[in-house]
C-alpha cells in the first residue's frame, strides 16, 4: 500500500505550477496529501485562491501523470484548512527568486486584522529578485496572476513579480 | 446545523453580480493597473460564487449544478444586494461620459468588501464547516479588495477637484444602498436560527469605524441615510439586474449543456 502511495509521491513531484513553471506543486503547496481510501488512491488538492483557474488543469495534469503510469486516483478539492502562501517551502522560495520573482514573506498575525495598506506598520523590505536592493515600490497590488503583484526596483529600475504573502 | 441553502444563494449571488459588474471594465480600464485589478478581483468573486454555488447545488441535490444555478434562475430569485446590480456609471446618467465611472466602481467595491471582511470573518468560525471553509479563504481575498479600493477613495477623495467632486457623488449616491445590509431578511434570519450565519446588525459599528475612518482621510462626506431601503436580497431589485442576468446567461440559455 504505501509503496503505491511512495510511487504516486514520486510521480507528482514531476508536476509543476501550470503558471510558475519553476516549482512543482508539492513546493507550492498544492498537493496536500496522497492516501489509500476504501475505494482507491486519493490526491488532495487545496486552490490558491478561489478563483484560481489553474485547479482545472491541475486536476488533469494530476490524473493523467498518475494514469500515464497505470495508477487510478480520485482528485479531491479540500479547501480547509486554507492554503497559505507559508507553506511554500524554502527551496521554492529561492527557486522564484532566481526566476525573477520575489517571493513572499511569511504572514504575521498583523494580516488578520482589517486595516488598510496606508495604516500599516512598516513591513519588511521587498527585495529586487535581480540585484537584490531593498529600495522598491509597488505599481500594482494586483498582477499577472491572482497570487502576485507588481513592484519596481528603484535601483536597478527593473519591474518585478512580487508573490503577495497570503 | 447546516446553513439554509437559500442564505449560500445569498452569498454566492451577490458575488457573481459584483463579479459580472466588475467584468465589464476588462479591456476598458482607466489604466492598464486597474484594469488587471478589477479583472483579478472578478476572477476572485465569480471564485467564491462558485464554491457556494457548487455547495448549494450538492445540499439542493437532484439535477442542480453550480450551472443551473448562475444561468438558470430568473431575476426574481436572485438574493443579492441592490447595492451590487447598479450600473458602473451611476450618477453620470445623462452625461456625455455616461458609460461607466471608475469612482462609482470602486466606492461600490470599497462599501461591500468592507461588510464582506466582516462577515467572512463570522462565517468562518460558523459550526457549518463546508461554508466556514469557503469564508476562511474568501477573507484573505475581500481584506486584499478593501484595501485596495479603501486606498483608491482616499486617492479619489484627497486627489483633484474633479476626482473629489466625482467620488462623493459616487459616495452620495450609492450609500443609501447600504441601509439593506443591518435590515436581515428572512433568509439571513433562518440562517441566524440554525446557528451557522451571522447577525448582521452586530456588524454596523464596525464597518461604519472601516467606512468612518477611510472618509475622513478621503476628505469625503458620509451621506445620511433615511427612507426607502432596498430589498435585493429578497429578491425585488431594480430593473438593472434584468438587463445584467440577460448578458451573463445568454450563452448557457442558447446552448443549454453545452460543453467545450
Amino acid at each position: 500500500m504505501s509503496a503505491t502511495i511512495d510511487k504516486a509521491w514520486d510521480l507528482l513531484e514531476e508536476l509543476t505550477d501550470p503558471e510558475i513553471p519553476v516549482v512543482t506543486l508539492r513546493e507550492l503547496g498544492i498537493l496536500r496529501d496522497i492516501r489509500q481510501s476504501p475505494s482507491g488512491l486519493e490526491v488532495v488538492i487545496t486552490p490558491t485562491y478561489s478563483g484560481c483557474p489553474a485547479m482545472g488543469q491541475i486536476e488533469d495534469d494530476v490524473r493523467q501523470t498518475l494514469e500515464s503510469a497505470g495508477l487510478q486516483a480520485t482528485v479531491i478539492t479540500q479547501l480547509s484548512p486554507p492554503w497559505t502562501t507559508d507553506w511554500i517551502t524554502e527551496d521554492a522560495k529561492q527557486k522564484l527568486r532566481a526566476y525573477g520573482i520575489a517571493p513572499p514573506h511569511t504572514t504575521d498575525s498583523s494580516v488578520n486584522t482589517i486595516h488598510l495598506s496606508r495604516n500599516k506598520p512598516s513591513s519588511q523590505p521587498i527585495a529586487c529578485p535581480h540585484c537584490c536592493s531593498n529600495r522598491t515600490s509597488v505599481i500594482s497590488q494586483f498582477g499577472s496572476t491572482s497570487c502576485k503583484a507588481l513592484y519596481k526596483c528603484l535601483d536597478c529600475r527593473e519591474p518585478f513579480d512580487y508573490f503577495k504573502p497570503y | 446545523m447546516n446553513a439554509p441553502v437559500d442564505y449560500l444563494l445569498h452569498l454566492a449571488d451577490n458575488a457573481v453580480v459584483l463579479g459580472q459588474r466588475n467584468a465589464e471594465w476588462c479591456g476598458h480600464g482607466p489604466i492598464l493597473e486597474e484594469d488587471l485589478a478589477l479583472a483579478n478581483v472578478s476572477l476572485d468573486l465569480i471564485g467564491q460564487a462558485r464554491l457556494l454555488y457548487q455547495l448549494a447545488a450538492k445540499r439542493l441535490g437532484g439535477d442542480a449544478t453550480e450551472d443551473t444555478l448562475a444561468y438558470f434562475r430568473d431575476d426574481t430569485s436572485f438574493r443579492n444586494y441592490t447595492l451590487l446590480e447598479l450600473p458602473n456609471y451611476g450618477p453620470l446618467v445623462g452625461y456625455a461620459a455616461s458609460d461607466r465611472d471608475y469612482a462609482t466602481t470602486i466606492v461600490r467595491n470599497f462599501l461591500y468588501h468592507a461588510l464582506m471582511s466582516l462577515v467572512w470573518q463570522e462565517l468562518g468560525e460558523s459550526p457549518d464547516t463546508e461554508l466556514a471553509a469557503i469564508a476562511q479563504k474568501s477573507i484573505k481575498e475581500s481584506r486584499y479588495h478593501l484595501e485596495h479600493t479603501g486606498d483608491w477613495v482616499i486617492r479619489f477623495g484627497d486627489g483633484t477637484d474633479e476626482s473629489h467632486d466625482r467620488a462623493q457623488k459616487a459616495l452620495d449616491y450609492l450609500f443609501p444602498y447600504t441601509a439593506e445590509f443591518w435590515v436581515a431578511s428572512d433568509v439571513e434570519a433562518q440562517a441566524l436560527a440554525s446557528g451557522a450565519g451571522v447577525d448582521v446588525s452586530n456588524l454596523h459599528q464596525a464597518w461604519n469605524e472601516i467606512v468612518e475612518d477611510t472618509l475622513a482621510q478621503a476628505t469625503l462626506k458620509k451621506p445620511v441615510v433615511k427612507g426607502y431601503v432596498s430589498q435585493g436580497k429578497q429578491g425585488v431589485h431594480s430593473e438593472h439586474l434584468s438587463y445584467l442576468l440577460t448578458e451573463m446567461q445568454s450563452l448557457a440559455r442558447a446552448h443549454p449543456n453545452a460543453t467545450w
